[in-house]
């Protein structure tokens, strides 16, 4: 995620929108790939600054019971439709099983009962869609620095990818796959976690049974749920569009800290 | 300020009346100002409802929201404030793409992209508030190195005083505008306005948005208790968006009738005609 805003690159931004703006409505103008690749700097510079900020431990607010939201809407998929997902369901997610591979020294596999049985970690936190709502949830999981720490990352590890289970846009070429990724910052912060128990219950389907992402300092569509593999890779280059997630090949952000 | 003595003669003087920085950072304004709106508006559309407190979303009470609604294949779009409806049908709910009747808050021309697209709306909303940022720094920072906030904006106090404003008041609305040496400063209710923006609306635009990051919550924990959750700043992002929208307004309007090419010849070349 090299991303360096030069002066002469900025101005370039400055113009080139000054000029689409005499032309608003001019659609041409709005969807040309310089004209997107000047304004997503400001991604880069974003990251940059709320990291710069935050220091790689501040905690996202964490509220009471009292606090928590009366109706949390299931977003995304709410149901995978696949026959491997529903035949996990129908067991109970006794066979389903998390993966843990890749740029790793003991690549991993691991049941629901043992994750369960990893010391865990409670948060209430608020979950904020891209689209703007909110919801304040209960959260139960296994922080993921701990099985990270477990499995050992090679030294060229730089990002952790997570496979889901939910096609949310069929294709024929199974690009639609939804998945997610955090750099090792993200990843080894306190507060991500893989999440089983929401609100003091086993994980509903429609909130990512049997077990789903919580990245705190980041916007809802980072919260991948249906984890069936977390992979650690160098770069994120090879990886369905190579953007790092669903969303992100789709236009959004990869840093969704606003 | 400087004066010219080119039009003494003829009763017509050019002062200088606004700098190089004040000139530069308002066009900057404008350009970063129009983006933000359209794009807002544009991630508005994303989820058209607005609440109070820390959560709000689908199920719970919103106090502002537009909604589609279709009743025998007739589309209407209806806009809820507080316990009011309107029907908003053709603006504001449902509106006309390309001939054909959309379902979207707000309609395509009010909005960039001019299509459904949040993350382009998103790309150009955090690029021009990045420079809208930089751009009110540099002013901020040139204000009052310059004295020009002491000097220009900060009312005097024989001007705060109610019959002083009252005048002002009873002159505006009858468009009787400053001559002369009167002409050479903003009057009271122009320093009045323009403090309220540049100090009140515009630092609330930037807050109210920085509240809505989950990334700056953490930073900064006690910007939401400020605002009263995220919601609550979210809320009052769209309110504080709309009060710029009626200042703008007024200001056009003040700019037409008081002179547009003095108007923006001044804000253009710095120089401004009393007489």
């Amino acid at each position: 995620m090299s991303r360096i805003l030069t002066r002469r690159r900025f101005l370039i931004g400055v113009s080139l929108t000054a000029s689409a703006l005499g032309l608003n409505g001019c659609d041409a103008i709005v969807e040309s790939d310089r004209t997107n690749a000047v304004l997503k700097l400001a991604e880069g510079l974003t990251m940059r600054t709320q990291r710069l900020l935050l220091g790689d431990d501040a905690l996202a607010r964490e509220f009471t019971e009292a606090d928590i939201s009366p109706t949390f809407r299931s977003n995304g998929t709410s149901m995978p439709d696949n026959a491997r997902y529903i035949d996990w369901m129908n067991r109970q997610f006794a066979t389903w099983r998390l993966e843990v591979g890749g740029l790793v020294e003991k690549p991993m596999q691991l049941s629901l009962d043992e994750l369960k049985a990893l010391p865990s970690r409670t948060q209430i936190t608020r979950h904020d869609c891209v689209e703007g709502w909110s919801a304040i949830g209960k959260w139960t999981g296994v922080p993921l620095a701990a099985l990270l720490q477990t499995a050992g990352l090679k030294p060229e590890a730089r990002y952790i990818v997570f496979h889901c289970a939910d096609e949310y846009e069929k294709s024929l070429d199974g690009s639609g796959w939804y998945y997610e990724s955090l750099d090792l910052i993200d990843a080894f912060h306190p507060q991500t976690i893989l999440a089983y128990a929401m609100n003091g219950r086993e994980l509903e389907v429609g909130h990512g049974a049997p077990l789903r992402l919580r990245v705190e300092r980041q916007l809802g569509y980072k919260q991948a749920k249906y984890l069936t593999r977390i992979e650690v890779v160098a770069d994120l280059g090879g990886i369905y569009r190579g953007n790092g997630g669903f969303w992100e090949d789709r236009g959004y952000e990869w840093y969704a800290g606003i | 300020m400087a004066t010219l003595d080119a039009g003494v003669r003829t009763g017509r003087m050019l002062i200088y009346r606004h700098s190089l920085t004040v000139r530069l950072s308002h066009w900057v304004n404008v350009l970063c100002m129009t983006v933000l709106l359209f794009s807002g508006l544009q991630i508005f559309n994303a989820h058209p409802a607005l609440y109070w407190g820390q959560y709000g979303g689908d199920g719970d009470p919103s106090f502002i929201s537009i909604q589609a609604t279709e009743d025998g294949g007739q589309a209407s779009g209806l806009t809820h404030i507080g316990p009011l409806t309107f029907d908003t049908t053709g603006i504001l709910g449902v509106s006309e793409v390309d001939g054909e009747a959309d379902a979207r808050a707000f309609p395509s021309w009010l909005t960039l992209p001019s299509y459904q697209d949040l993350a382009g709306g998103r790309r150009w909303h955090f690029f021009f508030a990045w420079l809208f940022v930089i751009n009110g720094l540099v002013y901020f920072v040139s204000g009052l190195v310059t004295r020009h906030f002491r000097r220009d904006l900060l009312p005097a106090r024989d001007e705060l005083t109610a019959a002083h404003i009252g005048r002002e008041i009873a002159d505006h609305a009858r468009l009787r505008f400053p001559k002369g040496p009167e002409a050479r400063h903003y009057n009271t209710l122009q320093k009045l306005a323009y403090v309220a923006v540049i100090f009140l609306l515009l630092p609330l635009m930037i807050l109210t948005g920085l509240t809505m990051s989950p990334g700056f919550n953490a930073i900064a924990p006690w910007l939401v208790d400020v605002f009263g959750g995220r919601q609550s700043a979210r809320t009052l992002h769209f309110l504080a968006a709309f009060s710029l929208v009626a200042f703008v307004a007024v200001h056009i309007a003040m700019v037409v009738l008081s002179g547009v090419f003095n108007n923006l010849r001044s804000m253009i070349t710095g120089y401004y005609a009393i007489r």
